[in-house]
């Protein structure tokens, strides 16, 4: 159960070695005898991840995930909850990838869409006919600004986090008065090993910035949060940019 | 007999943490028919929602609404049977022309008699009467197989003293006998003093509280260094007739009325905030008398003042609040200061906090009063008082003492047994008595209990 001040006591982390999802997990490991599921694909990454929040005096159960295997998905979730209730769902997994392949190559655009907009919903299902019947439980979207306003530069990754962003609002609102949540999270540019390498945008936060954002939100019961807060009055401003301007911005 | 459900999300009185769950509706000869019925999150009887956390409430299951209310005339011995969804305040109102009364009421009179046994409730008058619990002679539980039982301190023991405190984790509690105490008037005459610090109103207590019936003390938590602890210290008895004057003795019975104020919405954040609090205190502590005896007040500005006031819980506006009671033993009164200290250094905006000088405890299992002090503060629910709270869980179990479950929202399950040695006595029979988890709560769930 999360507690009066959002503590949850089981948490499930789908992309489970993502940075922002591990920030999370150590955030909340406040809490000793955290139980942490690690969804995620079998590996040295996992491993490592695992042996961390153990450390930290988390009880950790790592199990393997493959987004793209959603047949799969309804099964795994089923098999997570079914020794104990899911109090918070992180759903932390997404590619990046190289930008202009990911609209020239076929095969990069299509895994692309289905890991950042088809497997999302497809554990998205999953969980909410699972928290639903446990009657709570908040489930954790992480978005992008960038697919607030959709741009060229990064225009299909923008759009599969448009998609996912657009179906777990949607979600949060069926699941309205069913006892379970959904907090979508919109941050701005993070430096994880997702962006390595890439050059930070304005408003850049950490990974850890992100996760108190996220823990203080689960806590208050928010639905949608940008990080760093100012992030949502910008993106305010640029969803309102004509065309032909917002394509000459050097974002 | 029952009525179809309908799906509610549910809080405690302190409004956080809302879970979903089947609301049901029966009467007594119902329960055992949604017990048997219950899926496999399982059914947890509900009073009037004042427990602060999550015990009356429970996620994807059903959650029983108060059962039909009624009294029966009390015996010559002067107890009453009562149906367990009655509530104190209707139950007063019964009594009082028949010249009699509750021997223990909590700080609200909304709270309905399956709950004050279930969380076996105590009250001003802890070091004459003990707990609610020690008050019933009798009760009847519907067990998790259905089957009715009527226990009590002397015919189950075992099955009693689990049920009371048991957080309705047992059985459901349908009806109960509880013994009454004759009073002349609904008054009651009330000395109070103030005092300037915690060690006055500590010795004051320990020494005096023994010449009344009933004894509280609030204490200024804004107030720091040598003020810390300062405190109204509110002590009566029931008035007789011969001490009733002017409008009291016009209308010596003063029968409990329902709120005449209701906060009617939610306010968009907390207005208990540290600049409010302050204010109040200051002006609760200043116009309080130095010293006044044998004032008369009636039964509800003495046992209840905040009932006169319907929704203040809303006050601390959607995030809500959280209430941490603790008790230790007499001699480590140094807990209280410790921990007056902690939350003044940490400006967590605190309304008074209440003071309570127990007498013994009661030998339910999980029953929360125990020789000793007995603190209780309120304070708007906000994610950074997690640490600071479980670390007052630890000064609390290093003396002995425990946190009451009544009011807790926030406890770690590790801790519990700490707090409750005879928490694994009540896993092992919940496990005998309910081996399909008919009965199940969130505070359960939380707490593994």
């Amino acid at each position: 159960m999360i507690n009066a001040l959002g503590r949850p006591q089981t948490v499930l982390l789908l992309g489970g070695t993502s940075d922002i999802a591990l920030a999370l997990a150590r955030s909340w490991a406040h809490e000793p005898g955290l139980y942490v599921v690690l969804a995620a694909r079998p590996g040295p990454r996992r491993d490592a991840a695992a042996a961390e929040l153990e450390q930290l005096g988390c009880v950790v159960e790592p199990i393997d995930f493959e987004a793209t295997d959603t047949a799969r998905h309804p099964a795994l979730i089923e098999s997570v909850a079914s020794g104990r209730d899911i109090d918070v769902a992180v759903v932390a997994f997404g590619v990046l990838g190289d930008e202009e392949r990911a609209w020239q190559d076929h095969e990069t655009a299509v895994h692309l869409a289905e890991v950042n907009y088809v497997a999302p919903v497809s554990v998205g299902v999953c969980l909410a006919e699972r928290l639903r019947r446990q009657g709570h439980g908040v489930i954790v979207a992480l978005s992008s600004v960038a697919g607030e306003r959709v741009r060229r530069s990064n225009f299909a990754y923008g759009a599969s986090k448009a998609g996912m962003d657009g179906f777990y609002l949607g979600l949060g609102e069926a699941l309205r008065g069913s006892g379970a949540r959904v907090l979508v999270v919109r941050p701005g540019f993070v430096h994880t090993k997702m962006t390595a390498g890439r050059d930070a945008a304005p408003l850049s936060v950490s990974a850890e910035q992100v996760a108190s954002a996220v823990t203080k939100a689960v806590a208050s019961g928010d639905d949608l949060i940008w990080v760093p807060a100012a992030m949502r009055g910008v993106m305010s401003g640029l969803r309102h940019v004509p065309r032909s301007l917002f394509r000459r911005l050097p974002i | 007999m029952a009525e179809p459900a309908t799906d509610v999300v549910l809080t405690g009185w302190g409004r956080t943490a809302p879970t979903a769950a089947s609301l049901r509706r029966a009467d007594a000869s119902g329960v055992a028919r949604l017990l048997r019925d219950a899926g496999p999150r399982g059914l947890i009887a509900r009073g009037l929602g004042r427990s602060y956390g999550d015990p009356a409430q429970n996620a994807g299951g059903d959650v029983l609404a108060p059962l039909p209310g009624w009294i029966d005339e009390p015996g010559p011995d002067g107890s009453v049977r009562v149906s367990a969804g009655t509530s104190l305040h209707d139950l007063m109102r019964h009594l009082l022309p028949r010249g009699r009364f509750v021997p223990v009421t909590p700080g609200t009179r909304y709270v309905s008699v399956g709950g004050a046994i279930a969380a076996d409730v105590h009250g001003k008058g802890h070091h004459v009467t003990g707990s609610f619990g020690e008050q019933v002679v009798s009760l009847d539980l519907v067990l998790p197989d259905g089957t009715t039982r009527t226990v009590g301190p002397d015919t189950d023991p075992e099955l009693y003293w689990a049920t009371v405190g048991g957080m309705g984790l047992t059985g459901v509690i349908v009806a109960a006998v509880l013994r009454t105490i004759p009073v002349e008037s609904g008054y009651l005459t009330v000395t109070t003093q103030r005092l300037p610090d915690l060690d006055a109103v500590l010795r004051e207590m320990a020494e005096g509280d023994a010449r009344f019936g009933y004894s509280v003390a609030w204490i200024d938590t804004e107030a720091r260094g040598r003020s810390l602890g300062r405190s109204v210290l509110s002590r009566g008895d029931h008035a007789r007739r011969d001490q009733l004057s002017g409008r009291a003795a016009r209308d010596p019975l003063a029968l409990p009325r329902a709120p005449r104020l209701t906060v009617p919405l939610t306010p968009p954040t907390s207005l208990v905030t540290a600049a409010t609090v302050r204010a109040f205190n200051e002006l609760w502590f200043r116009k309080a008398p130095r010293w006044r005896s044998d004032e008369l007040q009636d039964v509800s500005a003495f046992f209840h003042p905040l009932d006169g006031v319907a929704g203040w819980n809303r006050l601390y506006g959607p995030r809500g609040f959280v209430q941490y009671q603790f008790a230790v033993p007499e001699a480590h009164a140094d807990v209280v200061r410790r921990i007056l200290e902690r939350l003044a250094a940490d400006r967590h905006p605190t309304f008074l906090a209440v003071l309570k000088r127990f007498g013994p405890g009661s030998p339910g299992w999980l029953s929360f009063p125990r020789a000793g002090w007995t603190l209780a503060v309120d304070t708007p629910a906000r994610p950074d008082l997690a640490d600071l709270l479980a670390g007052l869980d630890e000064q609390v179990v290093a003396a002995g003492g425990r946190v009451y479950l009544a009011k807790d929202a926030r406890l770690r399950p590790e801790i519990v047994d700490a707090m409750y040695p005879r928490a694994s006595d009540f896993r092992e029979l919940r496990a005998r008595l309910d081996p399909q988890r008919r009965l199940q709560s969130d505070l359960a769930r939380r707490l593994h209990l």
